[in-house]
């Protein structure tokens, strides 16, 4: 019961904080660090709903960023929608469009497992790529303008920042709901064993393209949110093999298949990555300081921050339930049973 | 489109698939070995390509010489990856996480290019890079004759290794069942760093010839490692033979429809080419269906 309470009061404190934290940080570099960091606790968040429970790793995500983005800029281009929160309406069509993408591309993916599957959905990243270049209706690589946010210059992020948090919030509850209904039940039987799950009457296909189809949604919407705050895409930006590989990092770095895991990866990476590429002006000291701490949290870490504290805080409560005395061999115990149990 | 059009396709296609396939093997090599999927292969064979580039242009040594220096470098840089990163991996996961892991790996050295060359696209230069051959009514660039040349000596250099040697029934028998060969007293660590030396000694050959034939920055890297994993999957993961074939499948795919139809379009069927293999054959085209089982 206490730790209802306190886990209760924690959720109000961190939900409050991100809702006070434009309205006291006034800085437009702070607050546009702010969107970054929520479009991609989305994503990371959305992504985890299908690999982090099914434990299928699909590094393709950015074809439905890069999607969602497409048909709300494209929307707002030809139904000559003018700046302003009308275009934020636009998003649950950019979250449709990827949705319906997700579909065939689910349906030929998943007909794989494993490295297959990483292979074969990076595969298809790239043909989305490349059609994004070369299709006559995208505007190939000079892109497509979307239209200018007519807010205000000291507020301007306001909106971007509240729109992307109440995704936030849709998506961490579809996360929840996933999680603890049958059907994410269903999702760990996959990640745990497949053929077993199929032989005990689990229906995996369909399962598994649901997850994939509700994970695309998501990151289809803030894809259309990101593209607007920037105001302009075009492929490369659109569809980055960098974001592929980013958001499956911070679900991994938070703690895969939990909840709070990639959100809180997201938080910290994406605002980290964001105010590295700030200081340094050079690329080449980012990618050098954003590769060596990956690696660093990788081998220190290697079953994720969330985790890897828990299993930490774990051990110290052993420690000190165990009495002054023999305290030491305890721990080596304990230490050597959550040796043998990986 | 000729039809000497065509077979100048083909002939391409073959000629650049042999050196493909040789990066493609250091790739599959690895995996096989340890079930570690290196995605940082791509940008190895950059950093190969800039040591080629650094030694012709600043020593003066030519490219072919250059590579008696690049080769061990490389497969110096193979066994420190694997010593320091690739052995720390958990037996659950460790295909996924070496994912991760090399990608960070991929990330630092291009880096580290970017800060030491800039992102400027840069091509390797020397006498037979631009010259050809005419033979039999075909033009054969000499570069491409040199690289595929070189590509067939290491593979069957690989292949002997492999199939015709005790270190290479070591790396055989650590492939097919760790325990067992730990068991009759192979020291699989040491097969397995070494393999990884091999795996990755491979792209200083690579890098040359793509260098030489292609113009290349830092960020190079993730384009070829996407067709290298197409290669490596669609031949079967693990399989050396298969990766070959594969190889100079998608290339030749590649080179006839950039003929045929559009050098803009030849990537998109290279991956649709793969994605439709995969649908028809999840475990590629000579790879045995142990991925499914497990």
């Amino acid at each position: 019961m206490r730790d209802r309470v306190a886990a209760v009061v924690g959720v109000a404190v961190v939900v409050a904080l991100i809702v006070i934290f434009p309205l006291i940080v006034t800085d437009p570099a702070a607050t546009s660090i702010g969107v970054f960091t929520l479009v991609f606790m989305v994503s990371a968040s959305a992504w985890n709903i299908f690999s982090g429970y099914s434990g299928y790793l699909a590094l393709g995500h950015a074809v439905f960023f890069g999607s969602g983005g497409y048909a709300v800029a494209l929307a707002a281009r030809d139904w000559h929608v003018t700046g302003g929160w009308a275009v934020f309406g636009l998003l649950p069509f950019g979250g449709l469009v990827a949705g319906l993408i997700a579909i065939p591309v689910g349906l030929v993916a998943l007909r794989t497992r494993r490295h297959t599957f990483v292979v074969v959905t990076i595969a298809i990243f790239f043909i989305f790529q490349l059609a994004a270049t070369n299709l006559g209706f995208t505007g190939g690589t000079s892109g497509i303008l979307l239209p200018i946010a007519p807010f205000s210059a000291a507020n301007f992020n306001q909106p971007f920042y509240y729109v992307a948090f109440g995704i936030l919030i849709a998506t961490v509850l579809v996360s929840i709901g996933v999680r603890r209904s049958r059907f994410g039940l269903q999702l760990l039987a996959i990640r745990d064993d497949e053929d077993r799950a199929l032989g005990l009457g689990v229906k995996t296909r369909r399962l598994k393209l649901s997850a994939f189809v509700i994970s695309a949604v998501p990151i289809g919407m803030v894809g259309g949110l990101y593209f607007y705050f920037v105001g302009q895409i075009f492929p490369q930006f659109a569809f980055d093999p960098l974001f592929d590989l980013s958001i499956a990092l911070m679900a991994f770095l938070g703690g895969l298949g939990t909840i709070t895991g990639p959100l809180l990866g997201a938080a910290v990476l994406e605002s980290l990555q964001q105010y590295l590429t700030q200081t340094f002006s050079s690329s080449a000291t980012y990618l050098i300081a954003y590769g060596v701490l990956f690696l660093a949290v990788i081998l220190v870490l290697p079953r994720g921050v969330i985790p890897g504290i828990a299993e930490l805080l774990e051990r110290r409560r052993a420690r000190s339930a165990s009495g002054p005395g023999p305290a030491a061999e305890r721990e080596s115990q304990v230490a050597g049973v959550a040796g043998a149990a990986r | 489109m000729s039809f000497t059009e065509l077979l100048q396709a083909i002939v391409d296609g073959i000629l650049t698939g042999g050196v493909y396939a040789l990066m493609a093997a250091g790739l599959t090599l690895i995996f096989g070995v340890m079930d570690l999927i290196n995605i940082a292969q791509g940008a190895m064979v950059i950093l190969g390509a800039y040591l080629s580039y650094v030694l012709s242009v600043h020593l003066g040594i030519g490219l072919l010489p250059g590579l008696i220096i690049t080769i061990p470098v490389m497969f110096a840089l193979g066994v420190a990856v694997e010593f320091c990163f690739m052995r720390r991996l958990r037996d659950r996961d460790r295909t996924q996480m070496s994912i991760l892991v090399t990608y960070a790996v991929a990330i630092v050295i291009e880096g580290v290019l970017t800060a030491i060359f800039g992102v400027d696209f840069r091509q390797l230069q020397a006498s037979y890079v631009n010259s050809s051959v005419h033979m039999l009514g075909f033009y054969l660039p000499d570069i491409y004759l040199i690289g595929f040349g070189l590509a067939v000596i290491l593979l069957a250099v690989l292949y002997y290794g492999l199939y015709r040697t005790k270190f290479g029934r070591a790396v055989r028998a650590s492939l097919q069942n760790r325990t067992a060969a730990d068991l009759i007293g192979i020291d699989v660590n040491r097969v397995r760093t070494i393999s990884v030396g091999i795996g990755v000694a491979v792209t200083a050959v690579g890098g040359m010839v793509f260098g030489a034939t292609n113009s290349f920055n830092p960020n190079t890297g993730y384009d070829l490692i996407s067709r290298l994993l197409a290669i490596v999957i669609l031949g079967g993961m693990g399989s050396i033979g298969g990766a070959m074939a594969a190889a100079v499948f998608l290339l030749v795919i590649n080179d006839v429809v950039a003929v045929a139809w559009s050098p803009t379009w030849a990537p998109l069927v290279y991956f649709a080419a793969l994605v439709l293999v995969l649908s028809i054959r999840p475990q590629g085209l000579f790879g045995k269906s142990a991925a499914r089982a497990q």
